[in-house]
């Protein structure tokens, strides 16, 4: 019995109504295994914001089949796509979104809302996540009072709280500097080592070279980068 | 939808392969055994009500100061709602109050006028001399008495007849004539003296009473000594002075014959007024029978004069009240509602953000609209309580200001309090739908 790929994308086409109608993804194949360290680059209009929707479980391909952790997704219902992003994905955006007015504790929390994390079990696993990426001394802080790298730190944790399969990390160092940008990647690193699979969609040269494999979206097509 | 969470029948095994089903959907189908999403998640686990609740509740406390300004208008609606509804129950019950008032037990029966071929109005029924007698046999009236006018042909009415030529023309007090009974039917006392009784009117007595202010023009204060006034050149014995009266207070001004000797001196044919004094409440019954207890063949022939009944009374206050307050509280409370909408709205605008995240982390757009609708429900139920409070304190302020009673039914004070919380959902539909259809990576790459 062998672990599925984490995410498997098949022959998958994603098209907007026109006119004209426009093919942001043609026929893409794609296999990233449990454990892979990816990133994604392109300019844009090339189809990086498509892949990440369709990753997430936030849009459905106009062609093809994604298989997530070897689920077909095709044919899930809306509620069945919202419990799987939930529980198997987890998301690092560019400006954070975290919750001004929320502590830190309570941002992470928020993750276990949906996924589905069984009460009892929520703050215990909320702070673990928090002290796995080194900010249990600022648990009860807002997060209008931490700095650029902290607020991504906390975003980090929210997003490993339910113990995703997959980490989609959507420029998550475009807000920060150069130090800040590198102790993120560093941690995103230590979580990929631990195995879990990381895809990141960036711009920036020097992240995207830290990924094991990297793959550029060009005109709505994929290319495997050595 | 609710059982499509579950991936698996109630009871069935929680870890491991999933057994496919022929009445699960596809999920399981591309599922190998061991991996796959096939994780069942407890309907308690995943955003529960408590979730729900304390989610919103974050929303709604995010900005207090917005809260206040949003609830204004629900508040303004709901409490002049009570206002309204609680002054006209309370007015209502004022009035059964006062219901003991000389004026709510009065009826004044009178020979009903037809407009004669002259052109002056000719009473079209006579009231008997036992009339006073008919009535009193009525359940409901207390006592009865006669008035007639006494037509005394410019005789003088003097206390002395001096035959004064330079004295200046005065007015003479008018005489009227009624039966013995009717002094305590509109509730007149004796200053001084007494009244006539039957046996004076009976035999056609030469006495007379004087009204307080008649008495003081005749220049009559006491009675002891049998002081006479004279209508024209006959004699009539003082007995009494009288006050009160507040339902002929022309009475005051009279000199007042038994009816029984103004029609042997006078000539009177037929009484003008019958005053029945009558129980509390029964004016709408006496009011119905006292003619016909008059004159059973032509009843038709007398009008009647009775209170109001309270039914009457309320229904007029309240009417009155509420058309314009109650159209002035929907106005308020439209506003109200449109002003959660924006609100709602705004706050939706601004957290399209959170809105997107929310949805990364495996929110459903439904969990998204109960969200926004549970927000905009508890402004409105705020607002309805608070507005619902106002109103309460409100009127009881009033009452104890005015001495009333203040009377609200407690059902008004809840309902309008849930009513503001009906104003909140139908606020919340519009910009709740609009949260759910945000687009979630729109949303998480705009800012």
């Amino acid at each position: 019995m062998t672990r599925p790929a984490v995410v498997e994308l098949v022959d998958v086409t994603r098209s907007f109504p026109g006119p004209p109608e426009v093919q942001a993804l043609k026929s893409i194949n794609l296999r990233v295994d449990a454990g892979d360290y990816l990133s994604i680059v392109g300019p844009s209009g090339s189809g990086k914001s498509t892949m990440l929707n369709l990753l997430g479980l936030l849009d459905r391909p106009s062609v093809g089949e994604y298989y997530l952790d070897g689920v077909s997704t095709g044919a899930l219902d809306e509620q069945q796509r919202a419990a799987l992003r939930g529980g198997k994905i987890g998301f690092v955006f560019q400006a954070f979104h975290l919750l001004p007015h929320r502590s830190v504790l309570d941002n992470v929390l928020l993750a276990t809302l949906y996924s589905g994390v069984p009460r009892s079990e929520r703050e215990p696993r909320a702070r673990a996540a928090i002290d796995r990426v080194g900010l249990n001394h600022r648990v009860d802080f807002l997060p209008g009072t931490l700095s650029g790298g902290e607020r991504q730190r906390v975003a980090v944790a929210r997003a490993v709280v339910g113990s995703p399969e997959l980490l989609l990390a959507d420029e998550p160092t475009g807000n920060l500097d150069a130090t800040t940008s590198g102790e993120v990647m560093d941690l995103f690193e230590e979580l990929n080592a631990d195995g879990l699979s990381l895809v990141i969609i960036t711009h920036d040269r020097a992240v995207a070279e830290r990924a094991e494999r990297s793959i550029r979206i060009t005109d709505g097509r994929l290319l495997e980068l050595a | 939808m609710r059982l499509s969470l579950r991936r698996r029948p109630a009871g069935g095994p929680v870890e491991g392969a999933a057994p496919v089903d022929g009445t699960e959907p596809a999920a399981a189908e591309g599922t190998e055994p061991g991996w796959g999403a096939a994780r069942e998640i407890p309907r308690a686990d995943r955003f529960s009500l408590q979730d729900l609740l304390v989610e919103a509740s974050f929303g709604i406390g995010a900005k207090p100061s917005r809260l206040i300004m949003t609830t204004l208008g629900t508040v303004l609606g709901i409490a002049s709602l009570v206002v309204t509804v609680g002054f006209a129950q309370t007015a209502a019950g004022q009035i059964a109050n006062q219901f003991d008032s000389v004026s709510a037990t009065q009826v004044l029966v009178e020979p009903a006028t037809q407009r004669g071929s002259n052109g002056a109005d000719v009473a079209t029924g006579i009231l008997p001399w036992d009339a006073p007698e008919r009535v009193e046999r009525l359940a409901g009236v207390e006592r009865a008495g006669l008035v007639a006018d006494v037509d005394v042909k410019d005789l003088p009415v003097t206390s002395v007849p001096v035959n004064d030529p330079s004295a200046p023309a005065t007015a003479s007090p008018s005489v009227v004539a009624t039966s013995a009974e009717l002094l305590a039917a509109v509730r007149g006392t004796v200053v001084t003296g007494r009244y006539f009784d039957a046996g004076h009117d009976a035999r056609g007595d030469r006495v007379a009473v004087l009204g307080e202010r008649a008495a003081e023009a005749l220049g009559i204060n006491r009675v002891d000594s049998q002081p006479s006034i004279f209508i024209g050149e006959t004699p009539y014995t003082v007995i009494g002075i009288i006050r009160g009266v507040e339902r002929r207070s022309d009475l005051l001004d009279s000199v007042i014959l038994p009816l029984g000797t103004a029609r042997a001196d006078f000539g009177v044919k037929a009484a003008t007024e019958l005053h029945v004094q009558i129980a509390v409440g029964a004016g709408a019954l006496v009011a119905r029978q006292a003619p016909i207890a008059i004159a059973p063949n032509a009843p038709e022939n007398f009008t009647v004069t009775s209170p109001s009944t309270k039914s009457d009374l309320r229904d007029n206050i309240q009417s009155d009240i509420n058309v314009v307050f109650l159209i002035l509280g929907g106005i308020a409370l439209l506003a109200g509602g449109l002003g959660i909408a924006n609100v709602t709205m705004l706050s939706v605008m601004e957290r399209i953000g959170e809105i997107g995240l929310r949805r990364a982390l495996g929110a459903t757009r439904r969990d998204i609209a109960r969200q926004f609708m549970i927000e905009s429900v508890v402004i409105g139920l705020l607002g309805g309580l608070i507005g619902s409070a106002l109103g309460v304190f409100a009127v009881v302020i009033v009452s104890v200001i005015q001495g009333w009673t203040p009377i609200l039914d407690p059902w008004l004070a809840i309902g309008s309090a849930l009513l503001g919380a009906v104003v909140g959902l139908a606020a919340g539909v519009f910009p709740a739908r609009r949260a759910s259809n945000i687009e979630p990576i729109t949303a998480l790459r705009g800012s």
